[in-house]
């Protein structure tokens, strides 16, 4: 080992007048390894308590939900699940630049493992929880395209007993439309408006529940080890890196990931991401509108009618604290949107949040360049990395893999 | 001293001194200087001694002021901070008003959560809830404080 590294230093000796990694190979600084330690699996721990969920942790529930969201009967066409753009083999997402349900979203459908770890969710963080984000699909006109008064019948017709296992006694639908809701179609919204306020209330409880169940079910869904996971943890026990881990040209990439790249300014914790909204300049979609993102999501959530404070929520007002501190007004929020998680990215091409970018190089060469953003200010600035740079962090991040699993 | 967590410039130094003895890494740091079109957002983060959690005076010497985190400040979660100040003679400050602002002078953007005072306790001491760093890196802290003095303000560098 000693020898090894003398023959490293003398090789980065070598190579000083090209080579910008210090250290260079396989060496690492103490505060790189606990650095490089805080971006493994190792660190997430169990997703932290949602309490407006209060069947979030039920394994009941999370059968059922798990049951949700396959069930296409879910749908106005009854050809749409859940998983439709959440393909389980796809790693819970459908490989598309746009998701497309009964019609065709303006977004790219995001992953799901890990995500109970996040206080927003969607690429503009428009809902608070997992609950609240599943329901958004099923009333949308362009995904499921049906309307709540229509899954409260589906539940009450198919799954009358397990709901009530969870949930306790389902309400009388019986003079409940089947189809009725505050969706764009005309005849279920005009419905909606003749029911009285109690019929409104015992369907949205149940269309709520479908939620609750289906958040359940998420959140069993978990990310798996990785081969970096692997790197990183060793480096972590021993000081030392461990060989046959990682490729030198892996390695290359986390030592620019994690320095002259800035990748982790964003993308750090375990999950790779920090949750957080970033104005990255990716330009709209050819013949798209631009995007405002999440200056439009913190809006939302604040008025989201299934939000944390909301009487569906089963959390107290004093535990919706990403509410009562969320900046919903900054400049900073145009053209910003979630950051994604980076494991197994390079099983989730195209990329962006209208995957407008169809490679994983093109990414890398879109952060390298930092063009200026359409809407508001890119946050980047140009990298001046080499070509082989961007290929080593390329080849980084396709150490990243690890099929979610439920 | 309440030390950062993580302290950046015993990083920088040790990193520098790697890079003297191998040499490679003078390119690398000068590199790292001159990154980003012609330092838009650039700032020089202040020396070592500036960082911390306190006690730090107010710019015009009314408070001082002195952060203590329950567990120590970490990137990603949601996490509350308590303040203890003091006026320039050392006697606790009751009753202020207290405006929290701070973010990232090198990359040109502030808190991602809009924390703020939801306590006081008595003896100079609040609770400051929701806040949150988002990535590592400098970071500036400062409260503006409307107290029985007037208005000061105290700014911490914190690294995460």
């Amino acid at each position: 080992m000693t020898t090894k590294r003398i023959l490293a230093a003398l090789a980065a000796l070598c190579v000083a007048s090209v080579s910008a990694a210090p250290g260079g190979g396989d060496r690492w600084t103490a505060e790189q390894i606990e650095v490089i330690g805080s971006l493994s699996l190792a660190a997430l721990g169990a997703p932290p308590a949602d309490p407006t969920n209060r069947v979030a942790d039920d394994a009941e529930a999370a059968a059922l939900g798990r049951r949700f969201f396959f069930d296409a009967r879910l749908s106005s066409n009854g050809l749409v699940a859940c998983a439709t753009c959440h393909e389980p083999a796809l790693g819970f997402q459908d490989g598309k630049p746009l998701a497309k349900g009964v019609g065709e979203t303006r977004r790219r459908a995001m992953p799901i493992a890990g995500m109970a770890h996040s206080p927003f969710l969607f690429w503009d963080g428009r809902k608070d929880s997992q609950w609240a984000q599943a329901l958004g699909p099923l009333e949308s006109a362009v995904e499921h395209g049906g309307n709540r008064a229509q899954y409260a019948h589906v539940v009450a017709d198919h799954y009358a007993a397990e709901y009530e296992r969870v949930f306790g006694a389902l309400p009388d639908l019986s003079r409940v439309p089947r189809e009725a809701g505050s969706v764009e179609n005309a005849n279920a919204r005009e419905a909606w408006a003749r029911l009285d306020e109690t019929q409104r209330d015992a369907v949205t409880g149940v269309f709520v529940n479908i939620g609750k169940a289906i958040a359940a079910y998420e959140r069993t869904i978990e990310l798996q080890r990785s081969r970096f996971d692997e790197y990183a943890d060793a480096l972590r026990a021993t000081g030392r890196a461990p060989s046959n881990v990682l490729s030198s040209e892996e390695v290359a990439g986390l030592r620019l990931f994690v320095g002259e790249a800035n990748c982790t300014r964003c993308h750090n914790g375990p999950l790779l991401t920090n949750n957080d909204f970033h104005n990255t300049g990716v330009p709209a979609r050819a013949g798209s509108q631009p995007d405002v993102g999440r200056l439009a999501g913190a809006a939302d959530v604040l008025r989201d009618e299934f939000n944390c404070r909301s009487r569906w929520s089963d959390a107290g007002a004093a535990q919706c604290a990403e509410l009562e501190f969320l900046v919903a007004d900054a400049e900073s929020l145009a053209g910003a949107f979630k950051a994604p998680s980076l494991r197994n990215v390079a099983a989730r091409a195209p990329y962006m949040h209208a995957g407008q970018i169809a490679t994983l190089g093109d990414v890398l060469d879109h952060y390298n360049r930092a063009p200026a953003a359409q809407v508001g200010q890119s946050e980047l600035e140009p990298l001046g990395l080499s070509a082989a740079q961007l290929h080593q962090i390329e080849a980084f991040l396709r150490a990243l893999g690890g099929e979610p699993v439920e | 001293m309440n030390a950062p967590p993580s302290n950046p410039n015993r990083f920088r130094r040790r990193y520098a001194m790697a890079a003297t003895v191998l040499g490679a890494v003078a390119f690398f740091a000068a590199a790292a200087a001159h990154a980003g079109p012609a330092g838009r957002h650039r700032a020089e983060p202040p020396a070592r001694s500036e960082f911390g959690l306190g006690p730090r005076v107010s710019a015009a010497g009314h408070y001082t002021a002195t952060l203590q985190p329950a567990a120590s400040l970490r990137q990603r979660e949601l996490q509350s901070v308590r303040v203890r100040i003091a006026d320039a003679e050392g006697h606790a400050v009751d009753g202020a008003t207290i405006e929290v602002d701070g973010g990232m002078p090198q990359h040109g953007h502030g808190l991602p959560t809009r924390p703020r005072v939801t306590k006081s306790f008595g003896e100079g001491l609040y609770e400051i809830e929701g806040v949150r760093f988002n990535m590592g890196g400098w970071w500036v802290f400062s409260l503006a404080i409307t107290g029985s003095a007037g208005t000061d303000k105290v700014t911490f560098n914190i690294q995460l």
